[in-house]
């Protein structure tokens, strides 16, 4: 079973967004961690591979940096990482999907596995556009993954419940929490993971150039929200003050 | 050359979803202004049924595609239901409700036509005859506006409660079109409903959600009483899902769900950046929370410093009495 683990590097969660002098999103300085959805999709890749024979290699679309993702994924226990660094360029969706595609393009896989969304300016659509340019079936928001004699069960999460759907391999599903409890990388993995292969390459170097990875979507300017405002906290015992929020919500917010 | 401001009317069993109500309403108003028309597409089995409904909202024309393959949703049968139509009337706008159906299937029509996508977004405008989104990025920490410029058609999907759902009504032209046969990869084994009747997290109008606070799994019956009253979801912090105390997919946050309520009540929830990434958008915030230092007031419209066991039952039958004036 060949599985392929689509990855991004995000920011982390407490990242502090701030613009820099161009009014772009300032990333120096920036901590950045392995997509929180990610490490679901590479969890179950080594429980796939865990079952039975395989192998799971990581693949990114990103600056040099993301190495430390994809790293952590190494070191989780995934065999093999590919790196695509498409230089300063802007990215959208499609452009990724695109870079993904080709890349995978020229790989073995019965699994693609990618989180649902990315947490930093991620929109749930990249490994959707993979499978579309790979023809492959997708199946989004798995909390259950099944795999048996080429065919998968995949539990996904819909509004006001859960379906069960089949598809035949390949095919590609992205997590959602639920899926598995990712666990860390060990000492051992850690050490381990240096040693793997990390295969860097370039655009060139995937059959692409800037002009067929061009962004679809266009950024016109960022901007930082305003910083909502305190209000009011209603004073007195507690069933002064709840009686008093009551009245408060109807006469004054008019939100009930 | 490309025309029609297009909204996918999304239905699920019989009912079409309020935001499709939402989309329509503010299209109206951007092909107006674009001097384009409105169209609303409506995908599924007996979905003829809906087009009334969905005329009450001021499309001019309303495309049908009625079949049985489509009777559930299926990533591969939408897509190419929608797919089919797009290819041949060429539309230059295509809005989506931000749902988990209108986020699978954007995702896929939006590839198979090399265009952009611009999703949860919480704004469009006419700029310079462009359509131009609005994005919250970075979990609400950062907002771009956007464009696709060139490739058609432009797509987004738009949270729900983004726009105000006004009834427009108009005698929509209703055009009928042909399921052209396609796989459907995704095989559908089960269906599994929780049944509730309250309404759905990112589309209630008011939330009332539950942190590490709430101490226990039989207390969040104190905020079911709640919600009953007012009609609302029931939401979570990640400290209580981590608990085990209720199902991941009431979770609200930068890991859970996007929620832009017009109000929402968080009860024994700290407000940490990613619990509030999640719901910042809300319109009114209430925070009852025993430590007057919490984080959560610092976004809270109204804040009660107190028990949240003493404060929310006599907050319930309170609201009962308003609610029943
Ligand atoms: C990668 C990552 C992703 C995350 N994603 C999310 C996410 O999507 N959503 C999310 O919510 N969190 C998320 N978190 C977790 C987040 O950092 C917080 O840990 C979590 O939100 C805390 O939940 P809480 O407010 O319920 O608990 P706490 O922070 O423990 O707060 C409990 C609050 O209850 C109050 N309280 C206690 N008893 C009472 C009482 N009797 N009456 C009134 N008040 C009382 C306390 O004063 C306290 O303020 C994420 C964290 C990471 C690292
Ligand atoms: N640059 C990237 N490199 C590799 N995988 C990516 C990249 N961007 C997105 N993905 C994958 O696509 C998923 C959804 O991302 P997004 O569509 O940006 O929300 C992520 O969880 C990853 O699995």
């Amino acid at each position: 079973m060949k599985i392929l683990v689509c990855l991004k590097q995000t920011f982390d969660t407490e990242a502090k967004i701030t613009l820099d002098s161009n009014g772009k999103i300032e990333s120096k300085g920036v901590s950045m961690i392995m997509n929180p959805y990610d490490e679901f999709a590479v969890e179950e890749a080594l429980r796939i591979k865990e079952k039975g024979e395989g192998e799971v290699t990581v693949i990114s679309v990103g600056g040099q940096q993301t190495q430390d993702a994809l790293r952590q994924a190494l070191a989780m226990g995934a065999d093999k990482a590919v790196l695509v660094d498409p230089g300063e360029i802007e990215l959208d969706e499609f452009s990724t999907a695109t870079v993904l595609a080709k890349t995978i393009g020229g790989m073995e896989y019965d699994i693609i596995l990618g989180g649902f969304r990315a947490i930093d300016d991620g929109s749930a659509q990249v490994v959707g556009r993979v499978a579309e340019l790979l023809n492959i079936p997708v199946v989004n928001v798995v909390t259950k993954l099944e795999i048996e004699g080429g065919k998968a069960l995949a539990t996904r999460e819909v509004e006001g419940g859960s379906e069960v759907i089949e598809v035949a391999l390949p095919a590609a599903f992205t997590a959602q929490k639920g899926l598995n409890e990712p666990r860390y990388p060990s000492m051992k993995g850690i050490m381990k993971a240096k040693k793997k292969p990390m295969d860097k390459k370039t655009l060139a170097d995937v059959g692409l150039d800037e002009n067929q990875i061009a962004a679809k979507v266009k950024a016109l300017s960022f901007s930082l929200p305003e910083a909502r405002q305190a209000g009011k906290v209603i004073p007195g015992e507690a069933a002064e003050a709840a009686k008093e929020l009551a009245r408060l919500l109807r006469e004054e917010a008019k939100v009930i | 050359m490309a025309k029609g401001i297009w909204v996918f009317a999304e239905q699920r069993e019989g009912q079409v979803k309020k935001v499709s109500f939402e989309l329509l309403s503010e299209g109206r108003k951007v092909a107006d202004q674009l001097g384009e028309e409105l169209c609303a597409v409506l995908v599924g089995k007996n979905v003829s049924d809906l087009t009334e409904a969905v005329s009450a909202y001021g499309p001019d024309k309303i495309y049908v595609i009625d079949n049985d393959a489509l009777e559930n949703y299926t990533t591969d049968g939408y897509t190419n239901a929608v797919s089919d139509l797009v290819k041949k009337y060429e539309p230059s706008v295509l809005l989506f409700g931000c749902t988990v159906t209108g986020r699978d299937l954007s995702a896929q029509v939006a590839q198979r036509f090399q265009t952009g996508l611009m999703t949860d977004c919480t704004g469009m405008e006419v700029v310079d005859g462009q359509l131009v989104f609005t994005r919250p990025i970075y979990a609400g920490k950062a907002i771009v506006k956007a464009s696709c410029p060139e490739a058609r058609p432009a797509m987004a999907t738009i949270r729900p409660n983004t726009f105000a759902a006004v009834e427009n009504a108009k005698q929509a032209e209703v055009i009928n079109v042909e399921y052209g046969a396609g796989d459907i990869r995704q095989v559908i084994k089960d269906i599994i409903r929780q049944v509730s009747e309250r309404p759905e997290l990112t589309e209630a109008n008011i939330i009332v959600s539950g942190g590490r606070g709430m101490k226990g799994p039989e207390n969040f019956k104190l905020l079911e009483d709640l919600a009953d009253v007012l009609g609302a979801a029931v939401g979570a912090s990640r400290a209580a899902v981590d608990a085990g105390w209720v199902s991941h997919s009431f979770q609200v946050g930068q890991t859970g769900k996007t929620v832009s309520p017009v109000l929402y009540i968080a009860c024994g929830i700290s407000g940490a950046i990613q619990h509030l990434a999640g719901m910042s958008s809300a319109k009114c915030i209430v925070a009852i929370n025993k430590d007057e230092e919490a984080n959560i007031f610092k976004v809270a419209d109204y804040g009660i410093v107190g028990d949240l066991f003493e404060v929310v039952p006599i907050l319930t039958e309170e609201l009962k009495k308003i609610m029943a004036s």
